[in-house]
């Protein structure tokens, strides 16, 4: 019985594989019912998944086996049965106030979080000696890292008009973003290729044996 | 056995008068979160063993190396909590080890000054923000220069109008602690409000429940400003899955039959960033797109229209509204950006300079 599962598990992944991939000719229905199979499956299993992984055990066993007193558990219960009021048209205002709160939290966190690792991350990793080492190469990577930096930086000044000598650093900046997009495009191109030769294998070796 | 008695005799001795001595000693770490210890010792010793006595009475050896000017930080223990040390020092002309016993407990305290930069900045920015607000709110004019994948927004619902087709707007695929969705949804509510004036649909699948609620009300303030409150849909604000290539999958299998004029992907993108934008284009529909993930923006240069590359999604609500008082955020926004300039011009020339404690002031905070 499990080899037959196997088997039909293959054949499965292989129909949803082909299924996929035909939508670089055009939109088919084969395509459509794996999409549709797709979006189902993975909406049910996330519920499935969050319920047992999140709200069991960090809210229903603590609320139900181990309260303890624990009144901080009330919070987020009020926050999510407030939520839940989105289904009662009269009473949908009140899940106003859990979202403001996650907005307004997360705002306030985000800020911290990244003026620390983005910002002064940035501003002291670019505070170097540019010609502090003897190898040329080096120094001129340097003087670019710093010369893009504040040029990159520049070009996000929104509030002054970037013409004559002001629109040098900002048009500077703007070469250095478009470089090195083209360097990130490239690389992750090939990562992607990785990928289709992951599923190309699978079919060539799980399915038609004719890779080894 | 007068040799063991000797080795024993120096030992207390040493133990006894060296404890809290001059040759080996502990500090606490100065204005930080009570989890770390500063231990030192000045011993004319070419080897040392530090040790750590463990919870199990065993000890631990942290450091081994000379022992004259020796400061060691541990890092990573707990406040209020006592930690016990002994520095071992070999004696090979006496044929026999000395060791010193010290004993401390690392303490919390209410500033970190090794943070003091992070405040600075993050001062400097916040009053900034509040003079331009304040400013902007008394009458003054702030000038914004020129967004172009901002200024497309009204052409690309234009074109939705005239050919009777849908908006696509997709917020990203991080839930609402993504600031970038949040950002995203104030361009849905601008976005929304002129769809509501010229009469043209809107879809808007969402991948967290969150953010379907978030979009919900954006769009729906939207419709009530534009006062058309019965042209608003809820259906076409929906949820799809919080699978990442699910997700996908269901756009784009939206973007080929219900063919929107007009795609926008605003928000967080990771992998799918060109899937997504790929499809949009084979659809023929104008596109703009916009993110802060770096590593993503290349596939959206390519293969979309309009892209408003990190900060100017930030930039957006500002820009769109030509409110003043977000307008006079964003000049403070911009003073911040003209301070790490400064702050990094500074940082170079006092490190060519040789003055190292300016890079370390900002280090620290790290």
């Amino acid at each position: 019985m499990s080899g037959f599962m196997t088997t039909f598990g293959l054949w499965l992944s292989v129909f949803f594989t082909l299924s996929i991939f035909s939508f670089l000719y055009k939109d088919n229905p084969f395509y459509k019912l794996s999409e549709q199979i797709f979006v189902g499956l993975s909406a049910a299993y996330w519920l499935v998944y969050l319920y047992y992984s999140v709200m069991v055990p960090n809210l229903f066993n603590k609320l139900f086996t181990d309260f303890k007193g624990n009144l901080i558990l009330l919070i987020p219960t009020a926050l999510g049965l407030m939520m839940l009021l989105r289904l009662i048209p009269k009473a949908q205002w009140l899940s106003r106030y859990p979202i403001a709160i996650m907005i307004g939290t997360s705002a306030g966190i985000n800020m911290v979080r990244y003026a620390k690792t983005d910002l002064l991350g940035q501003i002291s990793a670019t505070m170097i000696n540019p010609f502090a080492s003897d190898n040329v190469i080096t120094v001129i990577g340097n003087i670019l890292l710093i010369v893009g930096t504040i040029c990159g930086v520049y070009f996000f000044y929104f509030s002054k008009k970037q013409e004559g000598i002001r629109a040098v650093p900002s048009k500077l900046g703007i070469w250095f973003l478009m470089i090195s997009f083209g360097a990130s495009f490239g690389y992750t191109v090939m990562a992607r290729i990785s990928l289709l030769i992951g599923r190309l294998e699978f079919l060539l070796k799980d399915w038609l044996h004719i890779i080894k | 056995m007068k040799k063991v008695i000797l080795i024993s005799g120096i030992l207390f001795f040493s133990t006894l008068l060296f404890a809290q001595s001059t040759f080996f000693w502990i500090e606490d770490v100065p204005w930080d979160d009570g989890k770390a210890l500063n231990i030192k010792a000045n011993v004319p010793a070419d080897t040392v063993y530090l040790q750590k006595a463990l919870e199990d009475g065993t000890w631990e050896t942290i450091y081994t190396g000379k022992g004259r000017s020796l400061s060691f930080t541990q890092n990573e223990l707990n406040p209020d909590i006592k930690y016990r040390y002994r520095l071992l020092v070999p004696r090979p002309a006496f044929n026999d080890t000395i060791f010193f016993m010290a004993e401390a407990q690392p303490k919390e305290q209410w500033f970190y000054l090794h943070k003091l930069s992070y405040l600075l900045i993050l001062l400097a920015v916040s009053i900034a923000i509040i003079y331009y607000v304040q400013n902007a709110r008394k009458g003054k004019d702030y000038y914004i220069r020129r967004i172009s994948g901002l200024d497309c927004i009204e052409d690309s619902i234009g074109r939705a109008t005239e050919k009777g087709k849908p908006i696509l707007f997709v917020p990203g695929i991080m839930d609402l602690d993504d600031i970038q969705t949040i950002s995203s949804l104030t361009i849905l509510s601008h976005l929304a409000h002129k769809a509501a004036e010229y009469d043209t649909e809107i879809i808007v699948p969402c991948r967290f429940s969150m953010v379907l609620s978030a979009a919900r009300e954006v769009v729906k303030e939207a419709y009530i400003k534009a006062e058309k409150p019965d042209a608003y849909n809820q259906d076409r604000i929906f949820y799809l899955t919080d699978d990442q290539f699910g997700y996908v999958a269901g756009i784009d299998g939206i973007m080929v039959r219900e063919q929107p004029a007009a795609n926008f992907f605003l928000g967080s993108f990771y992998a799918e960033s060109l899937i997504l934008a790929e499809t949009g284009f084979s659809t023929g529909a104008i596109q703009t797109a916009g993110t802060a993930q770096a590593s993503q923006l290349p596939f959206f240069v390519v293969s979309c229209d309009y892209t408003l590359i990190g900060e100017e999604l930030f930039a957006a609500s500002a820009y769109l509204s030509r409110d003043p008082q977000q307008l006079g955020s964003l000049k403070g926004h911009d003073f911040g950006k003209l301070l790490v300039i400064l702050l990094i011009i500074a940082g170079v020339i006092t490190e060519m300079s040789g003055w190292h404690w300016f890079k370390a002031f900002f280090e620290g905070a790290q």
